[in-house]
C-alpha cells in the first residue's frame, strides 16, 4: 500500500486547456483516492475471508471468517460513502500543527528523500551494525530536513546513535547489532 | 477505608528509590517532550514502548504516567509562549497565555497553568483513588458481551466524537481493524490476510502500528509542509504570582478538576471539550470581563487545570474498564498487552501492588512537577529553540530503534515505514490517526470476546444483550450515534418556531 498523494504536486501556471481542467479537477478530488484504496482493501479483505478453506477446527458459530467478511462489507461501504461526500463538496481537513505551515504547497522532495535515506539506513543495520546505521539515518535525515552543519551534524548523530546502543544493549538488556565497528572497540 | 489501606501500600511501591528515579525520569521526559514542539504525549509514550522489554511493568507504567502529566504541563508552556499549540488540549492556554506572555505577564501565566496543573492533577487523582475501586466492583462480574459492548462504545465514540467527520472516522477505525486481522486467528489458529508469509503470520506487532502511525506519520507529514521560520518564543524569567493574582484564580483551580474529570472518564476525546468548557465558565463567571481575549489569568488556570484532571479521568476508564478514551491510553494499553495484563475490574485484585503503585505514584510526580517546573521554566523554554532538522530527525531515529527493538528484524523497519505513509496520507486527508489505533489494539481483543458470547450462547445473538451492563452500553452507544441527528431536529425545530413568529 502506498499513499495516494502523488497528484497534488503544484503545477507551473498555463493557460488552461481541457486536459488542464481535468488535471485540476482531479488535483481538487484527489481525495478520490483514498476511496480507491479503501475499495481495494475491501475488495482484498472479502477475497481473504471468502477463500479462507476453514476445516473443522471451527468451535462455536462464528468462525474466522465472520469478522474479516463484516470488516471487508464495512471498508467497500465507507469506499462509497466517502466517494459521495467527495463528489458533494467535502473535503478531509489536513492536520495542523506547531511546526507546520500548511499555505505553502507539500514538499515532496523532503518526503521522499526521508523515506529513503530510512530504508538505506535500514538495509544498513545488519552489515554496519546499529551504531553506524543509526548515525546515518540521524545524519541523512537531519540532511533531507535541510541541516548543512557538516562540523557539527555527523558529530551529533554519532553520539546520539553509540548513547542509544549503549543503553539498550547494556542498561536495557535489549540486543542491538553491534556490527563490526563495536567488534574493534 | 480499604482503598486508603491500599493507596498507602502504593505509596509503599512509588516511594522506593528505583520508582522514585522512573517517576522523576518520566516527568522530566514528559515535560520535555510537552515543551518540544511536534511531539504529544501519545508520540512520546509510543516512541517509549521499547523500553516495556526491558523494564518491570510497575517502572514502566510509573514512567509512562509521568510522561502523560509532564507532558499536559509541558504543552501549556509552548503555548504561551510561542502561541501556537499542537495538542488540543493546549489551545486554550494559547487565548489567554499568550496575550500575557506578549504583556510582559509570562511568568505569571506559567505559574498560573503549572499550579492549576499541579491542582487539577491531585484533585482528579484523589476522585480516581476515591471512584476507581468502586468501579472496579461494580464491574467485576461482567463477562465476554459486556466487554464487547464496551469496545463497541469505544469504536463508536471514537470516531462519531472526535473529529469533523464521522465517514472519515470510520475509515480510519476499518484501517486500524484491517491491520489487526493479519496473522493468526486466536481461536483456531486460521492464516488471515497473511498471503503465504511466515513474517505476517505472526501479525504486526501493536508498538510498530503506533510508533509507525503517531511518530513516522507525524515527521513525514511535518517535513512536507516545514515551517521555513519557527515563531520565536517569548523570553520569560522565573514563574510567580502576586497575592492578586492568586486571589483571582484559586476558585477557577478549584472549579477546574469538577469540569475535567468527568469529561476524561468518558470517551469524548479527552481534555479538548474540558478545556473549553473551563474557558467558557470562567469567562462568563469572571468579574474582570474587560481583560478577556487580553490575558485574562482566571483563562489559563481554570482550563489548565480542567486539562491535568481529565488525564486522572482517563486512567479510571482505563484501569477499571479496559477502555481507552485518549489517545495516550490506547498506547498505554497496548503496553499492557505487551506486558500479558489485561486492564479491567480484574485488575485491581490480580495487580494490586501494579495499580496502586502507579496511583500514587502520579502523586509523586505531580509534587515533582511543581518542584521542578516552577523553577526549571526559563530552561524548558530554551527548548523552543531547538534546530526543527534534529528534532524531526531524531524522531525517526527513535522510532527505528523502538520497531528494530521489537524482534530485531530489518523486515520491521519496512512495515514501519509503510504504516507511517498509511499515517501520512491520513493526515494528508483528515482522517484521524486514534480511531485506526484503536482499532488495532482493541479489534483482536473485541472479535475474541464477541466469539467467546456468542458460544456460550450457542450463536444466539441474544447472547450479546443478556446481561444489564451490556444493555446500558448499548444505549450510550445509540446515544451518540443519534445525538448529532437530535441536535439537528432541534434546531431545525427551532428555526422552524422562529420562521412561524
Amino acid at each position: 500500500m502506498t499513499t495516494p498523494t502523488t497528484d497534488v504536486s503544484p503545477t507551473p501556471p498555463t493557460p488552461p486547456t481541457p486536459s488542464d481542467a481535468r488535471r485540476s479537477w482531479l488535483r481538487e478530488h484527489s481525495e478520490l483516492g483514498v476511496c480507491v484504496l479503501l475499495l481495494a482493501l475491501g475488495a482484498l479483505v472479502l477475497t481473504d475471508a471468502l477463500t479462507m478453506d476453514v476445516d473443522i477446527t471451527q468451535r462455536g458459530p462464528v468462525g474466522p471468517k465472520t469478522v474479516p467478511i463484516v470488516v471487508g462489507i464495512g471498508l467497500l461501504v465507507i469506499a462509497a460513502l466517502l466517494a459521495v461526500d467527495v463528489l458533494r463538496g467535502g473535503r478531509g481537513e489536513a492536520e495542523g500543527g506547531e511546526d507546520i505551515d500548511l499555505s505553502e504547497p507539500a514538499d515532496w522532495r523532503t518526503v521522499l528523500l526521508l523515506a529513503g535515506v530510512f530504508l538505506g539506513s535500514a538495509i544498513l543495520i545488519e552489515p554496519l551494525g546499529f551504531p553506524v546505521a543509526g548515525a546515518l539515518l540521524f545524519w541523512g535525515a537531519a540532511f533531507a530536513l535541510g541541516s548543512r552543519r557538516i562540523d557539527r551534524d555527523p558529530l551529533i548523530a554519532a553520539v546520539l546513535s553509540l548513547t542509544t546502543y549503549a543503553v539498550f544493549n547494556n542498561l536495557l538488556g535489549v540486543p542491538l547489532p553491534g556490527g563490526p565497528l563495536m567488534g574493534v572497540l | 477505608m480499604d482503598a486508603f489501606n491500599s493507596l498507602m501500600d502504593g505509596f509503599g511501591t512509588a516511594l522506593t528509590p528505583v520508582n522514585l528515579l522512573w517517576a522523576a525520569l518520566g516527568v522530566l521526559l514528559g515535560t520535555a517532550i510537552g515543551v518540544l514542539p511536534g511531539i504529544g504525549p501519545a508520540m512520546a509514550v509510543a516512541l517509549l514502548l521499547p523500553v516495556t522489554y526491558g523494564l518491570e511493568p510497575i517502572g514502566a507504567f510509573i514512567m509512562f504516567a509521568g510522561i502523560y502529566y509532564g507532558a499536559m504541563f509541558g504543552g501549556s508552556t509552548t503555548s504561551i509562549l510561542l502561541n501556537t499549540p499542537g495538542e488540543s488540549a493546549a489551545v486554550v492556554a494559547a487565548m489567554e497565555g499568550n496575550p500575557m506572555a506578549k504583556a510582559g505577564r509570562g511568568a505569571q501565566a506559567l505559574a498560573a497553568a503549572a499550579i492549576g496543573h499541579f491542582a487539577g492533577g491531585l484533585i482528579g487523582t484523589i476522585l480516581l483513588v476515591a471512584l476507581a475501586p468502586t468501579v472496579a466492583e461494580l464491574a467485576v462480574d461482567i463477562g465476554a458481551p459486556d466487554y464487547f459492548a464496551i469496545m463497541v462504545l469505544a469504536f463508536i465514540a471514537v470516531t462519531s466524537v472526535l473529529g469533523s467527520s464521522r465517514i472519515r472516522g470510520l475509515a480510519s477505525l476499518l484501517i486500524g481493524l484491517t491491520l489487526g486481522l493479519v496473522g493468526l486467528d486466536q481461536m483456531t489458529g486460521q492464516q488471515r490476510l497473511t498471503f503465504g508469509s511466515l513474517q505476517l503470520a505472526d501479525g504486526i506487532d501493536v508498538v510498530i502500528v503506533a510508533v509507525g502511525l503517531f511518530a513516522i506519520g507525524e515527521a513525514l507529514w511535518v517535513a512536507a509542509h516545514l515551517r521555513r521560520s519557527p515563531g520565536e518564543p517569548i523570553p520569560v524569567g522565573r514563574p510567580w504570582l502576586g497575592r492578586a493574582d492568586v486571589r483571582r484564580t484559586w476558585k477557577s483551580w478549584l472549579r477546574g478538576p469538577l469540569i475535567g474529570f468527568p469529561f476524561g472518564a468518558i470517551p469524548a476525546g479527552g481534555a479538548e471539550i474540558p478545556t473549553f468548557l473551563s474557558y467558557a465558565t470562567e469567562k462568563r463567571l469572571s468579574k474582570h470581563p474587560d481583560d478577556w481575549g487580553k490575558g485574562a489569568i482566571e483563562g489559563v488556570a481554570g482550563p489548565e487545570s480542567a486539562a491535568s484532571a481529565s488525564a486522572a479521568g482517563t486512567l479510571v476508564s482505563m484501569l477499571t474498564l479496559g477502555l481507552p478514551t485518549t489517545a495516550v491510553a490506547a498506547v498505554m494499553l497496548a503496553a499492557f498487552q505487551q506486558y500479558g495484563i489485561q486492564p479491567g475490574p480484574l485488575l485491581f485484585e490480580r495487580e494490586p501492588e501494579l495499580v496502586w503503585g502507579l496511583i500514587a505514584s502520579l502523586f509523586v510526580g505531580m509534587v515533582l512537577l511543581l518542584a521542578l517546573n516552577l523553577p526549571l521554566a526559563p530552561v524548558w523554554a530554551k527548548l523552543l529553540r531547538i534546530p526543527r532538522p534534529y528534532l524531526y530527525a531524531g524522531i525517526l531515529f527513535f522510532a527505528a530503534v523502538g520497531a528494530y527493538a521489537v524482534g530485531g528484524e530489518v523486515i520491521d523497519l519496512v512495515t514501519l515505514l509503510i504504516i507511517g505513509l498509511i499515517g501520512f496520507g491520513m493526515r494528508r486527508y483528515g482522517l484521524l490517526v486514534l480511531p485506526a489505533v484503536i482499532g488495532v489494539i482493541l479489534g483482536p481483543n473485541a472479535e475474541q470476546q464477541l466469539r467467546r458470547a456468542l458460544q456460550i450462547s450457542d450463536g444466539s445473538v441474544t447472547g450479546l444483550v443478556n446481561t444489564p451492563f451490556a444493555v446500558t452500553v448499548y444505549a450510550v452507544t445509540a446515544l451518540l450515534l443519534i445525538w448529532p441527528l437530535l441536535r439537528k431536529l432541534a434546531t431545525r425545530g427551532r428555526e422552524r418556531e422562529r420562521a412561524k413568529a
